[in-house]
């Protein structure tokens, strides 16, 4: 670190600094980064590695249920000669049977129509916050922070007794007379985008506050002297300077909704098909190991476009902010 | 008032904020029903508090979470205060790109992979699952909120107070501990009730990564759940939700009196 050595050179005892001290603080700085480092690669990285090699073996009825592929115990030409083993049956039985096909792009389609809602739920309130006046914020941010405190699995759980057909809302609407029969909502796709708009609107509401929030409504009002009308001016002006908010909400939104299995399983019942209650099941009900790896290696691949922007928008955002 | 906060504006915070807490409410309220019922009010009851506190299976896994997550949370704020730091002040050395990438993967990566992928790491290395799987699940979850939490932190640190600490002769160890880490602690703190709480609440990881014996609160309540909703389940979860929300009050005045005495200290600092 620099500044270590400038402070160094300028302490008056630098010279006499016994050397083992210096050594001593750039060994420090050097695990400071190899921990965490280390901790990620080994628990985070390679266990990608071994689900990609698991879902190249065949199922096997032991413990655990698969063939071993891509040994090092023969040597390294015991490993080269094991590639022969490897087979993509996995891969062709995910592109055979129409159910897989069916989840991943309906597990698509309700993250993106979920992502939409949110957004459309989430954006009136965040812009609501950030024009709020400066003392009562604080407090709307923690308002809004803290549900994400309390259990995901409670507040999913919570719109059960909510939109079961004997529930709470349908009971509403009976006595208001605006309904004569009970709704059925549970257990179909309406009840799983109330569940994910419900539990990941505080991640999209967050990202758009902060960005709505550093904006200079100066700019609307030199807008509005100049003749532009309120809907013109927040289609050319806020929309846009809120468009990082936007992005970072909708793809942490987007992201884990696409693998989502709490919310399809609670709220969705069986009818309902997503990929990570697909995995799920083919994991824990069929003990089918190769095949659930074989769905998580896809459904990986179709996150990593969005993942990567992710992480470009956070390493964006963290340079705005020094 | 600020003229600018509109009638449009209050509708929607208030609007939003009651489908954030209408259901939570809901919830808490009957879970003090005397009807085994959930949605149908029979009368004002604490019965099912006192059947949840001789649930022996609900006892035993709410001591399994709370240990993984006391034990988990201490590792990750570690770790994580590690990553941020690596993140904010090293910013080049080989492999950087990596490194910033696994940890801001895991923040959105869906929980079925994470889950999967560490067990079959567990698998692969031959750990029986259980206890300790769980807690290093949890562990490489947790740590990289916790390195999100305190890198926005670090990020608006004034690294001119570490300079003048080390112009006067601190080494940089004493410059750390009397300087740095009294300044990011809030984050740090705040970082270790949110590895907490995501520990606390998860069910997906700890489902693939647990094993015999070692059966955590949520995979419990999850078992139930399934079964169908009872106000059993709903007392245990108004439980859980007063622990954190008292744990949240308790660490927000913490906080709140540490940025006044701050700014008290601060105001004496520009007077003498």
């Amino acid at each position: 670190m620099s500044n270590i050595a400038v402070a160094d050179a300028a302490a008056p005892s630098a010279a006499a600094k016994p050397f083992l001290t210096r050594l001593g603080a750039g060994f420090v700085n050097r695990l400071v980064i190899i921990v965490p480092y280390l901790w990620l690669l080994f628990f985070f990285l390679i266990p990608f590695v071994i689900v990609f090699k698991i879902s190249l073996s065949q199922t096997a009825i032991a413990m655990p249920p698969y063939t071993p592929v891509l040994d090092f115990s023969n040597g390294v030409s015991g490993f080269f000669a094991r590639f022969r083993d490897l087979n993509f049956d996995n891969y062709i039985w995910l592109t055979q049977d129409a159910l897989y096909f069916k989840a991943y792009i309906t597990s698509l389609i309700i993250a993106a129509i979920s992502t939409v809602l949110t957004l459309l739920v989430g954006y009136p309130i965040a812009y609501g916050m950030a024009r709020a006046p400066a003392t009562i914020r604080p407090t709307l941010l923690m308002l809004v922070i803290l549900p994400f405190w309390t259990s995901f699995l409670i507040r999913v759980y919570a719109w059960i007794g909510i939109l079961k057909p004997e529930g709470l809302l349908n009971q509403l609407l009976l006595s208001l007379h605006i309904i004569n029969q009970p709704l059925v909502i549970l257990n179909t796709y309406t009840a799983i985008f109330i569940g994910i708009v419900y539990s990941y609107l505080p991640f999209m509401v967050l990202p758009l506050y902060s960005s709505l929030e550093k904006m200079d409504y100066s700019l609307i009002e030199a807008a509005k002297d100049l003749g532009c009308p309120p809907t013109a001016a927040f289609w050319k002006i806020t929309f846009p300077l809120s468009l990082p908010g936007v992005i970072a909400g909708c793809l942490l939104v987007f992201i884990p909704a696409v693998g989502e299995f709490v919310i399809p399983d609670l709220l969705g019942g069986s009818s309902t098909l997503m990929i990570g209650k697909t995995l799920w099941n083919e994991f824990f009900a069929n003990r089918d190991w190769p095949v659930s790896s074989a769905v998580a290696v896809i459904l990986l691949l179709l996150l990593t476009v969005p993942i990567m922007l992710f992480q470009q928008a956070q390493a964006k955002a963290q340079e705005q902010g020094k | 008032m600020n003229a600018s906060w509109s009638r449009f504006n209050v509708t929607s915070i208030v609007l939003g904020f009651a489908f954030l807490y209408l259901p939570i409410v809901l919830l808490i309220v009957f879970s003090f029903n005397e009807s085994k019922l959930v949605t149908v009010w029979g009368g004002f009851s604490t019965k099912w508090y006192v059947s949840l506190f001789h649930n022996q299976g609900l006892m035993d896994a709410t001591w399994v979470t709370a240990r993984v997550g006391v034990i988990s949370a201490t590792v990750a704020t570690v770790l994580g205060t590690l990553a941020a730091l690596t993140l904010t002040r090293y910013t080049r050395f080989r492999g950087r790109v990596l490194f910033s990438g696994m940890v801001f993967a895991p923040l959105v990566m869906p929980e079925v992979i994470t889950g999967l992928s560490l067990l079959l790491l567990f698998v692969a290395v031959g750990l029986d699952r259980g206890f300790f799987t769980v807690t290093l699940a949890h562990i490489t979850l947790t740590m990289c909120f916790v390195a999100v939490v305190v890198q926005s932190r670090l990020v608006s640190f004034d690294r001119s107070l570490e300079e003048a600490a080390m112009d006067l002769g601190a080494t940089p160890a004493k410059t750390f501990f009397q300087i740095t880490l009294p300044v990011i602690l809030p984050a740090i703190v705040s970082g270790w009730m949110l590895a907490f709480t995501l520990s606390l609440d998860d069910l997906v990881i700890a489902s693939f990564t647990s094993g015999p014996g070692a059966t955590t609160l949520p995979m419990k309540i999850y078992s139930q759940v399934r079964l169908g909703v009872t106000p059993e389940i709903n007392a245990a979860c108004t439980i859980l939700i007063a622990v954190v929300a008292v744990g949240v009050i308790i660490a927000s005045i913490a906080n709140k009196r540490r940025e006044v005495q701050r700014q008290l200290d601060e105001q004496a600092a520009q007077r003498g």
